[in-house]
């Protein structure tokens, strides 16, 4: 694996699963799968000496080596990075905000592409992770069980012939997966119909979860549903509790809100759509929560065929690229939060302004 | 497991990623976690450990979780109270340390105490032989510290034929 100290590259681009495509594109972001593993002959973290994590990450990185198509792979010291750089990652959820803000050896090799990265030593000595555009579970689980599989022909993980895979926290313990479906759902929450969803889930144990802002601020419109249970069923029965019985569910409420919106009033949508990019795309300074508010709008109207020259995979990316870090990234040194919301108006003028979108100077 | 702020079920398990001391989990009824998520209401600081304390209080006089607490993990030396603050194990072991009071709590959470999925294709290490890996790593920190390399690494090579060599596998992707 090579040595990646310089991320301003990661930067410029983006991620393959933030391009819009695969199955309900409109409605479902991405397909997250995590699998928690631990090595054999090592306490948890939590108990892990400052020697006994460097071990960790040597031994893993060293193994990881041995594996052909890991050449390539970029290998990240977490140590190492600054504070911009480390938050950077965390939005362009490559790794967690625990590994980010934790404290001793911690590192993360990132495939280019961005569909899969490996976190070592956060609150599980190895946290796999695969990531794809729109509702592609079965495909993500199958990528991520190869990896888990190659991994531990290199590992002794730590496993318990009744308990399964052993997880520093129980709420992780037994297959140590973890489905996530990030679903956008405007038409939901402007019809104030996220009840209904709450209601239809209630017997079902999932977790639903906000999308980051840059305060602590609960942004809107974005809902990750995520499983509970880890321990008792098998991966497969997992997955489809979130991929077919749950996620198709809200995605049918978020349609029919959607078609109730426009029946009710397509002009009101499209004006309110409409002065959305039009604030988007004229603002001198502008907030990341104003933004992630805006975008969410724009993003229901590029789906609904309101607004017809600005491409979903742009708006996927300008949600991340307008996040603080990947701002002060592209810009090249540290911004204040004043100087970012100017440069975040700046940026977005940029890639919204004219006849057809800019899509391309994001890639 | 119960909400929260009630004793209605809780049905919604939410992660807050933004609270400036790292993520929160919170476990609550359709009720307050309609109030978290739609009218952004402050949310309060918990976490899996303070829901999973709760539940073992509710089951336990005073006395026995005072003695429940007092227990250690041989092996990582973590106590019973230490995990219910913090919700994270110490070591491997703990699972069968604790295996009787952790139960309940993978009950609750889990409503099953038998891994149905996935196993590892290579034989796993068994109990002992994680035990005896821990111990003769602590075992060679020391040893290394106080500059006995002879020492140091013959245990190097007990911990070697415990783990084996890695097995040798096709592509990663």
């Amino acid at each position: 694996m090579k040595e990646a100290t310089d991320l301003s590259v990661l930067a410029k681009n983006s991620g393959e699963w933030l391009r819009g495509t695969g199955p309900e594109s409109d409605i479902v972001i991405s397909s997250r799968i995590r699998l928690a593993r631990n090595l054999a002959g090592f306490p948890f973290i939590r108990k892990c000496s400052p020697d006994d994590r460097e071990k960790i990450q040597r031994q893993v990185r060293s193994r990881l080596e041995n594996l052909p198509e890991w050449d390539e792979i970029p290998y990240v010291d977490i140590t190492t990075l600054s504070e911009v750089d480390r938050q950077f990652l965390v939005e362009r959820q490559l790794i967690s905000r625990e590994i980010a803000d934790s404290e001793g050896s911690r590192a993360v090799a990132i495939d280019p592409s961005e569909q899969y990265s490996v976190m070592i030593n956060e609150e599980d000595h190895l946290r796999i992770q695969v990531m794809h555009s729109g509702l592609d579970l079965i495909s993500a689980w199958e990528q991520i069980d190869r990896i888990d599989d190659a991994i531990e022909g290199e590992v002794l993980y730590a496993f318990h012939s009744k308990f399964g895979y052993l997880t520093a926290c129980p709420t992780n313990v037994g297959t140590g997966l973890r489905v996530s479906v990030m679903l956008h759902l405007p038409g939901l929450v402007i019809t104030q119909q996220i009840e209904k969803v709450f209601r239809s889930m209630q017997r079902i144990n999932v977790t639903v979860r906000g999308l980051y802002g840059e305060g602590s601020q609960y942004t809107g419109d974005f809902y990750q549903v995520s499983n509970q249970v880890t321990l008792g069923h098998t991966e497969k029965e997992l997955l489809e509790m979130v991929g077919h019985e749950v996620v198709p569910r809200i995605i049918d409420y978020e349609r029919k809100a959607r078609e109730f919106l426009i029946e009710k009033g397509q002009q009101d949508l499209h004006d309110d759509v409409s002065r959305a990019l039009g604030i988007l795309s004229t603002a001198r300074k502008i907030s990341s929560e104003e933004t992630m508010h805006y975008l969410s709008k724009v993003r229901m109207g590029v789906n609904l065929g309101l607004i017809d020259d600005v491409q979903l995979a742009t708006i996927n990316k300008l949600f991340i690229h307008t996040q603080p870090a990947h701002l002060q990234k592209l810009h090249g040194r540290v911004l204040t939060t004043s100087d970012r919301n100017v440069e975040r108006a700046s940026y977005l003028q940029r890639h919204l302004c004219g006849p057809a979108d800019r899509a391309d100077e994001l890639n | 497991m119960k909400c929260q702020y009630c004793d209605k079920p809780a049905t919604f398990h939410i992660t807050e990623l933004t609270e400036p001391d790292g993520p929160k989990v919170l476990h609550l009824c359709e009720h307050h976690a309609r109030n978290v998520l739609q009218k952004g209401e402050p949310t309060p600081v918990s976490s899996v450990a303070g829901a999973l304390a709760k539940q073992l209080q509710l089951g336990q006089t005073k006395e026995e979780l005072r003695k429940l607490d007092q227990k250690e993990c041989p092996v990582c030396g973590i106590t019973f109270f230490e995990f219910r603050n913090s919700g994270r194990l110490g070591c491997p072991l703990d699972y069968d340390h604790f295996e009787a009071d952790l139960k309940p709590l993978l009950i609750n959470i889990h409503d099953s105490l038998e891994h149905t999925g996935k196993r590892p294709t290579r034989a796993a290490a068994t109990a002992d032989s994680q035990v005896d890996l821990i111990r003769l790593r602590k075992e060679m920190e020391v040893a290394v510290e106080r500059e006995e390399y002879e020492r140091a690494s013959e245990l190097r090579d007990q911990i070697n034929a415990i783990q084996g060599e890695p097995k040798r596998r096709g592509n990663a992707t």
